[in-house]
């Protein structure tokens, strides 16, 4: 497509003034495959006003705003709780039901919501995208991290949660943060595959709601891993967000799995997925355009 | 020394509409892959449209080029290409400085956000930056006159104020290179002086400008050179005024336009007045009932189509529309005749503009050329910017009531 070189103008003489400018060449697409990060950071300033309507929005629109952020996942935390704990008796791996289950609700929200929301991105800018240039890639991202404002405050509620339940931090939760880099990585890759594939077949969104209950069933959000035969684990593992939901919950209350095959599986599965993302939607940018 | 801006060479587009069949819906493309493989795999050739063909041209540094021709002639995709939306099939160009494309006014808008931050964000995607937009913001805010409303959703604005704000941020943009379709045609009158007059600085000030418009007027007014695109190609190059002139013939004559892409499902072709006591095709001298026809060409079976007619007046604003649902023809031409019981108007310039729709995409989508001159006699004066769009006739009759003690 269109490659932005910062050489200066080959035209000698021609003055100071087009010696600065930038020199762009539009061409047809020739069927390659490339990364396009560059370019998208040159445009970090547009992908941070797109995420601070994103989120001003958000809290514009709802009326109960903050409050529902925090009732979501409390609730159901306390349906798991009732049902998987209380009355099934599923294992907790030495926390209490409500910690084990809250720890992994809310990264698992993020992960959820970023879906849907990277889903539809595209479709749902398709009037601005025919109008003014900027890099698509945009849009996915701007989608995997509006979620993050949502989670930030989740968060501070689990936090709170925890220490109120006794539980104290151990040198494992400097580690969170890596989690929560491999929660936005595996939401970002695979909300990327989506954006794309949405944006060429316009009923993929229509298989997200199942896509994402029977992903939640795949993942150990509701009961721990370690209910995973052994040998098996690293196959388990190929779902990447049993890596993040796992590893999110050991970094902030100590107990449960530590890290593993799991993780491990996880993470190789984290960047296959978000690199072929890249380069898949960058592959089908052009299409989209011209069907949208 | 003048420095080339904008080079394009042999430019083309290609839209493919797939095969035949293709919905974009993934459970019938995989449906057909599974059914028909082989066709799957092919190419079906039939289903190609070239929106251009080999367009080539240059453009200087600070030069404004104008860019007319027919609706459909690919003067939007052009644009489209050089904005980098959407990529060419063939043929390059390189371009030498930042682009700022206007393409449509208000782009990037939501009607949650209030003024203030609707400009941020407006800009931003226009391509300002976070300190440009800041350096500029009374400016624009002054510009649109909202000095008051800045700070109050949009859902709440007028669409006037809409678009003053709109095409406040869109004027206040300063890339090297701008490219502008027919967004010079918002507002009321004074405000449509306003952006002329901010245009004009614009087109003075050193900037290299590609405009698109169907005004005419205004191509005459700003553009040294312009390029006649017609069908997809080049038609013709050259200095505005003979070109305009040349173009404004063309459009009043009354052939059959062959210079209309044949390409597509369906096309008007023309368009003229009939019924009795008619004597001019395109001149409506009375509020008696009126029958417009528009010749339609059909190449392709349509089913269930919608055709639609609207008439506007010289503001563009909408003064009477209507649409036809479940429409459906064979190939073949076509008289589309509307009668109207009457079409009380006030005299001056209006414009037919028809279309033919499935599934919601424009098959065809024209804008009627030669316009419509109404020579009704007004029933007020007929400079009375009071008096409205309708030309119709009242009677006062003032009665006395009893007053209450």
């Amino acid at each position: 497509m269109a490659s932005v070189t910062s050489n200066t103008s080959a035209i000698a003489g021609a003055g100071n003034r087009s010696a600065t400018l930038p020199i762009t060449r539009i061409e047809p697409q020739h069927g390659s495959f490339s990364l396009r990060l560059a370019e998208l950071w040159n445009y970090r300033e547009l992908l941070y006003f797109f995420v601070w309507r994103d989120v001003k929005i958000r809290y514009k629109q709802t009326a109960i705003g903050v409050v529902w952020v925090v009732l979501q996942p409390l609730l159901t935390m306390l349906v798991f709780t009732l049902f998987f704990g209380k009355l099934a008796r599923m294992p907790s791996q030495g926390l209490p039901y409500p910690v084990f289950y809250f720890a992994a609700v809310v990264p698992w929200m993020y992960f959820s919501v970023a879906l849907v929301t990277a889903t539809n991105v595209v479709v749902e800018h398709q009037r601005m995208i025919t109008k003014v240039f900027f890099p698509r890639l945009i849009l996915p991202f701007s989608a995997v991290l509006s979620g993050l404002v949502d989670f930030a405050i989740g968060f501070v509620v689990l936090m709170i949660f925890t220490l109120s339940y006794g539980i104290r931090p151990t040198v494992s939760v400097l580690l969170l943060p890596l989690f929560l880099v491999l929660a936005v990585l595996t939401a970002l890759g695979i909300g990327l595959w989506l954006s794309a594939l949405n944006a060429l077949y316009r009923d993929v969104r229509y298989l997200i709601p199942f896509l994402v209950q029977f992903w939640m069933l795949a993942s150990p959000v509701a009961y721990p891993s370690s209910m995973v035969p052994e040998r098996f684990r690293w196959i388990y593992g190929l779902n990447p967000m049993a890596g993040v939901i796992e590893g999110f919950r050991w970094a902030l209350t100590g107990k449960g799995q530590a890290p593993g095959s799991v993780l491990i599986a996880s993470v190789t599965m984290v960047c296959l997925t978000a690199l072929g993302g890249l380069l898949f939607f960058n592959r089908m940018e052009g299409s989209i355009a011209d069907r949208v | 020394m003048s420095i080339t801006a904008i080079r394009a060479e042999n430019i083309s587009k290609r839209y493919r509409r797939g095969m035949v069949g293709t919905s974009g819906l993934l459970r019938d493309t995989l449906a057909q892959a599974l059914r028909e493989p082989h066709r799957f795999l092919r190419r079906d050739r039939q289903e190609n449209f070239w929106a251009l063909k080999g367009v080539s041209l240059e453009v200087r540094e600070g030069e404004v080029l104008g860019l007319i021709g027919r609706n459909g002639s690919g003067k939007t995709t052009l644009l489209k290409i050089l904005s980098r939306i959407t990529r060419p099939t063939d043929g390059w160009a390189e371009i030498h400085g930042r682009v700022g494309s206007l393409l449509e006014v208000g782009t990037g808008f939501h009607p949650e956000l209030t003024g203030r931050e609707n400009t941020y964000l407006s800009g931003a995607i226009l391509g300002m930056g976070k300190q440009e937009i800041n350096r500029k913001f009374d400016e624009i805010v002054s510009f649109a006159e909202l000095e008051q409303f800045i700070d109050t959703p949009v859902k709440h604005y007028s669409s006037g104020m809409y678009v003053r704000l709109a095409f406040a941020v869109a004027a206040h943009l300063e890339p090297e290179i701008l490219l502008v379709d027919e967004v010079l045609a918002v507002g009321d009158i004074r405000f449509q002086k306003k952006c002329l007059g901010k245009m004009g600085d614009v087109a003075r000030g050193g900037r290299t400008v590609i405009l698109v418009s169907h005004q005419l007027t205004q191509i005459r007014r700003l553009c040294q050179r312009t390029v006649w695109l017609d069908g997809g190609a080049v038609r013709r190059v050259g200095s505005t005024a003979e070109l305009v002139s040349a173009y404004e013939d063309d459009m009043t004559s009354n052939g059959v336009a062959d210079a209309r892409p044949v390409a597509g499902a369906a096309q008007f072709l023309r368009w003229q007045l009939s019924g009795r006591e008619r004597t001019s095709e395109h001149i409506l001298p009375s509020d008696d009932e009126a029958t417009v026809s528009f010749l339609l060409r059909v190449n392709r079976p349509l089913k269930s189509v919608v055709h639609s007619i609207n008439l506007y007046d010289q503001d563009r604003h909408l003064v009477w529309g209507n649409d036809y649902d479940a429409v459906t023809l064979e190939p073949g031409l076509y008289e589309m005749r509307h009668t109207i019981p009457t079409l009380p108007l006030r005299p001056g310039v209006y414009t037919w503009r028809v279309g033919v729709y499935e599934g919601g995409l424009p098959l065809d989508d024209w804008e009627c050329v030669p316009q419509m001159h109404v020579t009704t006699l007004p029933v007020s004066h007929s400079r009375d910017d009071s008096a409205g769009v309708l030309n119709i006739p009242s009677e006062l009759q003032i009665v006395p009531t009893c007053t209450p003690k």
